[in-house]
């Protein structure tokens, strides 16, 4: 049904596999309420994959599956997860713990609320080495200066030692996409990374991007609502509705030949600036 | 008459801050803005976070007033308006908010703050008043029953489709929208959006609407002013904008809209 895809004849597994993964949610009354259902997403070495959807289509669930930080309520009813060889099925709080950071790093929507706003800038880019590779301090100050840079925040050395407030918007975001990448994961996972920013800083974070999976080879799973932003970066999508994936395939294959009723619609929701209302087929 | 129905000269919107320690800081929100928008028209305005367009709306909406130059609606000055005329100008000028949700009186059902405008401006009997709520609700598209259900009970789409109902209920000819479907999911605002063109074509309405997202300006303007830093860097008509940009930060902007046209536009 789906042309195969290049990766899955490479020799290596797939940075992340998920199978059959559905999450319920307990209800005081009646039977649990399943808002994921069945789920399986492959992402492989080096690439993007976007996981689109409308809200309540259980696409920032199934990612924080993956970290195994469902809010208390849901649980995972079935279904398997694999990072690499690893599963993470079985995996302790403590052993996640160890996992998350070093090797897959969430870059949350809003930066404003994920930063902590009385700790410097620097403390909190370089607290993952600190707390997982044992650097001192100052050792994590140091390579925080140079984590900035790697994001392109110009004056690093002053910056480090700025608090969140003084930052703007893109600037956060950067600095939070600086401290996913402090312990060089395999996968990152962006929740909405740009849907609270300007379309001008969106498309400099998107370039940012691409640009960290073409030098440190990580794997992006990319949540997203945007039509828009999903055919600008990934390679790979998966197109999710009630807790359901309706379609999944290359960028252009999804685009140009949509099979699902519900791509298509949504495709055709979608106003672009390339068309005007009445031309469009 | 004049063939302009809204016309700004020169507005400009300075905001005064007081320091802590004293002496006051001051900010151009809006800076020399003159625009037309001719009967019938809608005219978008498209710009970044605090880039004025918002402010520049509230002083059409006579919320706020600007610190220079004025502003003429149907060839009156608004800031001259005083009792009944401005209560005139209320009736004639509608607006539609980004977040219904808090545009609405969580504690009153749909029909009673429908009904509210009429009572204001003692137009008909509550009978009278109640059909015509009815009616209004079906032409949005939402059954007559939903006047007895409260705002809580609506989805995003469906309170949008009561703002926009509240806005023509008093037959306006100038309705004025701020981001009214940035807070709804594509396929919803899709149909807010034919919900809203479709009306003004109806009531021959004279609109503005505000927006950060090029696409939604390019699907419902006739013609386009770009907004920067409380400036309009340029305006025209919304093909030579997006056909054809002229100033170097329409282009960026453009240049910068993640879009899936492009892919759509290769085969």
């Amino acid at each position: 049904m789906t042309e195969p895809r290049a990766h899955a004849l490479s020799a290596k597994p797939p940075t992340l596999r998920i199978r059959d993964l559905s999450i319920e949610f307990a209800r005081r009354r009646g039977p649990d309420l399943r808002v994921v259902d069945q789920v399986s997403i492959d992402i492989w070495p080096g690439e993007i994959v976007g996981v689109i959807g409308e809200s309540g289509s259980g696409k920032t669930l199934t990612s924080l599956a993956t970290l195994k930080m469902l809010p208390k309520q849901a649980r995972i009813a079935e279904g398997t997860m694999h990072l690499g060889e690893t599963s993470l099925h079985d995996r302790t709080e403590r052993q996640m713990r160890e996992l998350r950071g070093d090797q897959i790093a969430l870059i949350p929507q809003d930066a404003m609320q994920a930063l902590n706003p009385t700790m410097r800038i620097g403390r909190q880019v370089g607290e993952p080495l600190e707390l997982h590779s044992g650097y001192g301090q100052a050792q994590a100050m140091d390579s925080a200066q140079k984590l900035l840079k790697s994001v392109h925040i110009r004056e690093p050395e002053t910056r480090v030692r700025e608090y969140p407030h003084q930052f703007s918007g893109g600037m956060q975001q950067r600095a939070m996409i600086a401290m996913g990448l402090a312990l060089n994961p395999q996968l990152i996972i962006a929740d909405e990374p740009t849907t609270a920013l300007d379309v001008t800083v969106q498309a400099q974070i998107l370039k940012l991007l691409r640009e960290i999976r073409d030098r440190e080879g990580a794997s992006i799973l990319f949540i997203t609502h945007d039509l828009g932003v999903v055919a600008e970066i990934c390679d790979w999508v998966y197109v999710m509705r009630h807790g359901r994936i309706v379609e999944e395939g290359a960028l252009r294959k999804i685009f140009m030949a949509p099979q699902a009723e519900y791509t298509r619609q949504l495709l055709e929701a979608t106003p672009s600036i390339h068309t005007v209302p009445g031309t469009r087929s | 008459m004049s063939a302009e129905m809204i016309q700004l000269k020169n507005v400009g919107k300075v905001f005064g801050q007081r320091r802590i320690f004293g002496g006051s800081t001051e900010f151009a929100a809006v800076a020399d803005v003159s625009l037309k928008v001719a009967r019938g028209q809608t005219l978008g305005i498209v710009g970044e976070s605090g880039s004025g367009k918002s402010t520049l709306l509230r002083m059409v909406l006579n919320l706020i007033h600007p610190t220079s130059g004025s502003i003429h609606i149907d060839g009156q000055n608004i800031a001259a308006l005083t009792g009944r005329n401005e209560k005139a100008f209320r009736r004639k000028v509608q607006p539609i908010f980004q977040n219904p949700a808090s545009s609405f009186n969580p504690r009153q059902s749909i029909g009673a703050i429908l009904r509210a405008p009429l009572k204001v401006h003692g137009i008909g009997t509550p009978d009278s008043r109640r059909d015509r709520v009815s009616t209004l609700l079906e032409r949005v598209g939402l059954p007559a029953e939903f006047a007895d259900r409260h705002p809580h009970q609506l989805s995003g789409g469906q309170k949008q489709r009561v703002a926009i109902a509240r806005a023509i209920i008093l037959e306006p000819q100038i309705v004025l929208a701020d981001e009214p479907t940035s807070a709804l999911d594509v396929s919803v605002q899709a149909q807010v959006l034919e919900l809203f063109r479709q009306t003004r074509e109806e009531m021959g309405l004279t609109s503005i609407f505000v927006s950060h997202n090029l696409a939604v300006i390019r699907q419902v303007s006739d013609t386009v002013a770009v907004m920067r830093l409380g400036r309009i860097v340029e305006t025209g008509t919304v093909d030579e904008i997006f056909a054809n940009p002229k100033h170097e930060y329409t282009q960026a902007l453009i240049a910068a809209v993640p879009d899936h046209g492009t892919i759509m536009a290769q085969t």
